[in-house]
């Protein structure tokens, strides 16, 4: 009995709500904590600059669009346009209000991609499903044709690239791989934290309604257009801090074509294989779809070791990723959080069997 | 079950992938960014296979540079950013005593590595492209666009159709369509041709074709109602014999399109068959097998089937001698920099010296055996480019036919806008420039 659940009533309100009701789960959760705050201390520049930093932009990217299609159920595709405003609009406004926070110029960005999310997701009154997809198209090519056509976005650099403003919070300089990390890992950290409490609180109920039956959701007095705009308008601030996060954390730089359709289809996949509706799930997708090729790289790097042609090694790998996501997908369709979830259930229940 | 085997597998690889074996001492370890999958795939095997091929000679038939063996590791980046950082960061720290120098043949990629080999001190190559006011070596001392950055390349291209038409002040009034990739690569010109047809008197029009390129009806229909003299084709990859079959389809004559520095291989034309024939092309370096150094390639390096290349016929095609030509300028900083730092495995920092100090005249490139293949070049340690000439070429069906002599860029003209753009950026990133004395 690793989980005994005699004596787990929920007394109060407070206790009622925590994220983590059993004593054990809060102690691990304590360890993976401390280990995850402290990696800068064991890991190398790898694990942190190309793994973790990637891992939590796109992670938070993929909570984003959870939150629009998996709990509101309006499906989007774009994504990676609105990470491109956030990352764009942070880096307008570190450079034309000197003295102005990095923090609070990633916050802004987020602001402003909510804003244009609240426009592009005007449509989703009278458009459902794939036409409202299509619709969301549209933000894609703008986004990505206005930032292309108007230089003084990217402060008329001529190749239409931006460069990271040195990251520095209250005179910490952050441009470490170390600080970068920590700064990502912050936001993330506060930003699921304030994603679950919403998706369990009456935002998410008003998602869900809306996303189960839309006329059920009207009937019993759910707001429908406030709540679907409400939900356009924060999961587009959650990929507009992502695409800063992905631009001056990680990369370093940003041009208009790093966040084109591929990327919207990317997260787009990753919230599927993750699970449709879960938070914790956007962060099992984005491991997978991410961390997965890499690994597999470095895996036929040091077992083939040149003995394959580097081109035939590449696409044997794709091959690969390919096949085993459909594994995964056989294996659970409803993704990776429903196999974590089952995995839980199974705990709990030790030593017995279902 | 299946899954839960699955999962251990995964773990056990995880584990085996990140122990990988450390380099052994005293060799020179390069760094690959290449890419042989995807869209820009004819052009990263044919650049990567001539620089690898270079490098292979140097080991096999002189037993390295002095002694120091060269190694390499390749890490695929499919021309793509955030793939090009997370094999910059998985190479980093490979090799001992670190990376030579990154040679990642993609604009993209080498300005999300600026500020990183900045810290590292390596030198970043970026051999006829990558960002043109790094030739400002005061205030970027490790990137090094060599022998052609892309505004000499506008430059000289401008002044070939100068040349054409009977001189620069006869090119007022005229149509020039400049057709670029959309990419931070062909953007990079944009300023540069908008100064020059100011200053010239020419009406240019940039028309952008997005990433990869290979669908441009509505940009050639742009171009049939200008009805340009001549069109500027800064293409990429796919985007080039697309370009050439349109024009061919509106009727525009292949003989008025000159393709730029990324535009100029057999495998921008042979796709488009009859289309290119009369194309030109710029070019610093021409195809062909006859220059010893290649000679010497084929007969150590593929006599022994030690080729990277799977198609030996690609061997001296324009983009395969271009690698070559990367591997040449590559090993002879590091032999400079052995002859002042010593005759072992260098750092970063001493290869940097060595391509501060990259200068070869037309003796040295004979004694390589690359005489017409490479371009005396002279970098120092404010001028990073080095070079700044091109030939013309023009294929007629079958192979490059080169028409010219070299043809000068207008380095005056272009030098004091490096030099500014380059101290906005000291601003901007708080760098004090080095002083070159």
């Amino acid at each position: 009995m690793l989980y005994p659940k005699t004596g787990m009533l929920a007394l109060s309100y407070a206790s009622h709500q925590r994220l983590l009701h059993f004593p054990l789960n809060r102690w691990l959760a304590t360890v993976a904590g401390v280990l995850i705050v402290s990696l800068p201390l064991y890991g190398g520049d790898y694990i942190m600059g190309a793994l973790a930093i990637p891992l939590l932009a796109l992670s938070l990217a993929a909570i984003g669009l959870n939150i629009l299609t998996g709990y509101a159920g309006q499906l989007s595709l774009g994504t990676s346009a609105f990470m491109a405003v956030g990352a764009f609009a942070a880096y307008n406004f570190n450079l034309r209000l000197p003295g102005l926070p990095f923090v609070a110029s990633m916050f802004l960005g987020g602001v402003a991609a909510a804003l244009v999310g609240l426009l592009f997701g005007l449509p989703s009154l009278r458009l459902r499903g794939f036409y409202l997809a299509v619709s969301t198209l549209a933000a894609q090519f703008f986004v990505q044709w206005t930032l292309t056509n108007f230089p003084w976005f990217s402060n008329n650099n001529s190749s239409g690239v931006i460069s990271a403003p040195k990251l520095s919070l209250l005179g910490f300089d952050l441009s470490s791989t170390a600080g970068r990390y920590e700064m990502s890992l912050a936001t993330v950290a506060g930003l699921t934290y304030a994603a679950i409490r919403l998706a369990r609180g009456q935002a998410g109920r008003s998602w869900i309604a809306v996303r189960d039956m839309e006329i059920a959701a009207a009937v019993i007095g759910v707001p429908v257009f406030r709540t679907k705009l409400a939900a356009f308008a924060l999961s587009s601030f959650y990929c507009g801090v992502a695409g800063v996060l992905f631009a001056f954390a990680y990369l370093g730089t940003v041009e208009p074509a790093g966040f084109n359709l591929e990327r919207s289809f990317q997260v787009l996949f990753m919230i599927i294989i993750g699970g449709l509706g879960s938070i914790r799930g956007a962060f099992f997708g984005t491991a997978l779809m991410l961390i997965f090729p890499l690994l597999l790289s470095r895996f036929a790097d040091a077992a083939l070791g040149g003995t394959l042609d580097p081109g035939q090694q590449e696409n044997i790998q794709k091959i690969l990723f390919g096949a085993l996501i459909i594994v995964f997908l056989i294996a659970e369709p409803l993704g990776l959080a429903s196999l974590w979830k089952s995995f839980e259930l199974r705990l709990y229940r030790w030593p017995f069997r279902s | 079950m299946s899954l839960r085997v699955l999962l251990a597998t995964t773990a056990l690889a995880a584990a085996y992938a990140f122990a990988s074996p450390a380099a052994q001492a005293d060799e020179q370890y390069f760094p690959l960014q290449s890419y042989r999958v995807g869209p820009y795939a004819a052009d990263g095997t044919g650049f990567f296979g001539g620089f690898i091929d270079y490098m292979n000679l140097i080991n096999t038939r002189d037993g390295g540079v002095s002694g120091v063996k060269l190694t390499w590791s390749e890490c695929e980046t499919e021309y793509a950013v955030e793939r090009g950082v997370e094999c910059y960061e998985r190479l980093k720290t490979q090799g001992k005593p670190g990376p030579a120098a990154w040679n990642p043949l993609s604009v993209g990629i080498a300005y999300a590595m600026i500020d990183k080999i900045a810290v590292d001190k390596v030198p970043l190559i970026t051999i006829n492209h990558g960002r043109t006011d790094s030739t400002d070596g005061t205030v970027f001392p490790y990137v090094f666009p060599l022998v052609l950055n892309p505004w000499s390349e506008a430059s000289a291209m401008t002044n070939y159709i100068a040349r054409r038409d009977g001189g620069l002040d006869k090119l007022k009034g005229k149509e020039i369509v400049v057709l670029y990739h959309g990419s931070p690569y062909g953007k990079e010109t944009i300023p540069i041709f908008a100064l020059l047809s100011q200053k010239y008197g020419f009406n240019v029009t940039e028309i952008e074709v997005s990433h990869p390129g290979n669908e441009q009806q509505s940009q050639w229909l742009q171009i049939r109602r200008i009805k340009p003299e001549w069109i500027i084709l800064r293409g990429w990859g796919v985007m080039t014999p697309v370009a050439i079959k349109t024009a061919q389809k509106t009727g525009f004559p292949a003989d008025h399109i000159i393709g730029n520095i990324w535009s100029n291989s057999e495998e921008d034309v042979t796709p488009a068959s009859d289309a290119a024939k009369g194309y030109l092309s710029i070019t610093t370096h021409p195809a062909g097998t006859e220059f010893p150094v290649l000679q010497a390639i084929l007969k150590v390096v593929y006599g022994a089937h030690q080729g990277n290349m799977r198609d030996e016929k690609r061997v001296g095609s324009v983009i395969y001698n271009l690698g070559v030509v990367n591997g040449i300028l590559n090993v002879e900083a590091v032999r400079i920099a052995q002859d002042k730092f010593g005759h072992r495995a260098l750092n970063g920092e001493e290869v940097a010296w060595g391509f501060d100090h990259l200068q070869l005249d037309d003796n040295a490139i004979a004694k390589l055996g690359a005489s017409g293949l490479v371009e005396p070049i002279n970098v120092t340690c404010s001028d990073h480019e080095g070079g700044g000439s091109i030939k013309i070429q023009q294929w007629d069906g079958t192979k490059w036919n080169v028409l010219t002599d070299w043809i000068a860029a207008d380095r005056a003209l272009l030098r004091p806008l490096i030099e500014k753009s380059a101290a906005s950026y000291a601003k901007e990133k708080a760098i004090t420039p080095r002083v070159c004395s």
